[in-house]
């Protein structure tokens, strides 16, 4: 009991566990719908992009950081439709030159312009030091939008995630929807950067969500799975990270990726289980005599 | 339901569409109404699916003029082989979705819910509304989609390939359950392989190779030299209880060695 307790004596754990609880339960959440319609990748590419921006905003404007990075990341979500809607490329070729050049950028402005070392790796790994009220507001205020998006567009994200043609065909704008998602998406990334870091956060997109969709075959319950299985990575993944003295992002992710161990290998059994048990009752086959 | 309405639904006229910089139909003209039972036949490539995006709406012509109806209500069926049958939804939450529009509340109402058994119930899978589509079986799953797409009460239905990857057991009922709807009021195009399928079931056949090839009653389309325009391959056309059938014509096989 004390192991859990005397972190909670600093006021920076304190801070870091709420960050990375409610990162992780809207990583979680938002993730259900990146995994359903294969975007895993944008998301990993989404996350890489924004870190040019948020290293150019440290640099010219760090109290700006959310609204430049996150205006970057937009930016760099509609670079992408663009590219992959007007050339031939496709969109994991456009994920790929967009975001890898803004990486490419941000670590440029690092180098360039000083200011590398600790910013530069809780950028990449994540750190649970520094975090500010504000940025908690901001964790916060995303939260309640991308809730209040899945509500108020529940029914449309459902039907463009599951079917976009028949959607578009019905009636769905489905571009409009497909933007909110991308906007929201780019959102979440930019609020849980610092603490679970550029090149983590697209774990954690998708760690849950699978975890969830292994356990149910409802929507609605993998959403609400999804969201409990990221929040608790994230409160694990803090303590952890506390006592291992490694970054909070990459501990994260290790406890993501332990439960989602755990959670494969109870389903394979459960499945395996069942065949056998459906095999029993199956009615004995034919044999030919000769 | 109300008497059809036998002014056009959708109109292409002259309309030329395609993909990037690749056109796949060529000035094509065709009227569709609320009266039409029609099947769009043609060989892989030939331009069926993008025929059907145009009448949706879709697509845009790259040339010519798609006109429809104002209050013109579609609905679409997709072919089963791009459905992603491991997404978790059953089979009620998949009906509802034709309910979306302008919807803002996640949940459905009572109401809905009871509309959409009603249809599901019409199509004899009610029993199945609370499963995983992906435990229903290929004539199930068609049926899950028809429901989906009458609960949006069309005046048009557009179906892509509604007979393929199904038995003959399930090809006839599908066939007929679309007969039964169209006398019922509504117009119903469809894209398939199945030429003697379509002979059999359908009143009037459009045939697609990049163009119109001809369109009309079975018995004025299936001919052998329409058949080699549309298909590029000879066939025979057979008559079986007044319906025309088609057959391959025979090339014998070379012997080896």
């Amino acid at each position: 009991m004390d192991a859990l307790i005397e972190p909670l004596s600093f006021a920076f754990f304190q801070k870091g566990l709420i960050v990375a609880t409610l990162s992780g339960a809207l990583l979680g959440f938002i993730g259900v719908y990146i995994v359903l319609r294969g975007m895993s990748y944008i998301g990993h590419g989404l996350s890489h992009a924004i870190f040019g921006g948020y290293a150019a905003m440290q640099l010219f404007a760090a109290q700006l950081y959310v609204l430049g990075a996150g205006l970057w990341g937009i930016a760099s979500a509609i670079a992408i439709t663009a590219v992959a809607r007007r050339s031939r490329l496709g969109a994991d070729a456009a994920i790929g030159v967009v975001t890898t050049a803004s990486l490419a950028l941000g670590v440029a402005l690092f180098s360039k312009f000083g200011s590398s070392g600790p910013a530069f790796d809780n950028a990449l790994f994540g750190s649970i030091l520094g975090i500010t009220n504000a940025q908690i507001v901001w964790l916060i205020a995303v939260m309640v939008f991308a809730g209040a998006v899945v509500f108020f567009r529940y029914r449309q994200l459902l039907f463009t995630t599951f079917d976009p043609d028949v959607a578009r065909a019905s009636g769905v704008n489905v571009a409009r929807v497909e933007g909110l998602l991308m906007v929201v998406l780019s959102l979440s990334i930019l609020v849980t950067l610092t603490v679970i870091g550029v090149t983590l956060v697209a774990a954690m997109l998708v760690i849950p969500a699978v975890v969830a969709r292994m356990l149910t075959d409802s929507f609605g319950r993998m959403l609400t799975l999804s969201t409990i299985v990221g929040s608790a990575c994230g409160l694990v993944g803090m303590y952890l990270s506390y006592y291992a003295g490694v970054p909070s992002g990459t501990m994260i992710v290790l406890v993501g990726a332990a439960v989602f161990l755990v959670v494969l290998g109870i389903t394979t059994l459960r499945r395996r289980s069942h065949r056998i048990i459906a095999d029993d009752h199956a009615p004995a086959r034919a044999t030919v005599k000769a | 339901m109300a008497k059809p309405d036998v002014e056009p639904l959708v109109n292409l006229d002259d309309v030329s569409a395609g993909y990037q910089d690749v056109l796949v139909l060529h000035e094509v003209n065709l009227a569709v109404r609320q009266t039409d039972f029609t099947g769009v036949v043609g060989p892989s490539g030939a331009g069926k699916t993008t025929l059907l995006r145009l009448l949706l709406g879709m697509l845009d012509p790259v040339a010519g003029q798609r006109i429809t109806r104002p209050d013109l209500r579609v609905a679409y069926v997709p072919q089963l082989e791009t459905v992603d049958w491991n997404f978790p939804v059953t089979v009620m939450e998949c009906v509802l979705m034709a309910r979306t529009e302008h919807r803002v509340w996640p949940w459905s109402s009572r109401s809905e819910r009871q509309e959409a058994l009603a249809v599901l119930d019409q199509l004899g899978i009610a029993d199945l509304a609370e499963r995983h589509i992906r435990e229903l079986s290929g004539g199930q799953q068609q049926r899950m989609f028809l429901a989906r797409a009458l609960l949006r009460e069309p005046h048009l239905l557009l179906l892509d390939e509604p007979t393929s990857g199904v038995d003959v057991n399930t090809r006839h009922d599908v066939l007929h359950l679309l007969g039964d709807l169209h006398s019922h009021g509504m117009g119903i195009v469809l894209t398939t392989h199945d030429l003697n399928g379509m002979a059999a079931h359908l009143p009037h056949l459009v045939c697609v190779n990049g163009h119109i090839v001809a369109e009309g009653s079975p018995r004025d389309v299936i001919t052998p030299s329409v058949l080699e325009e549309t298909f590029g391959a000879r066939m025979e056309v057979l008559e079986h209880l007044g319906m025309p059938v088609v057959v391959d014509s025979a090339h014998p096989l070379r012997s080896v060695g």
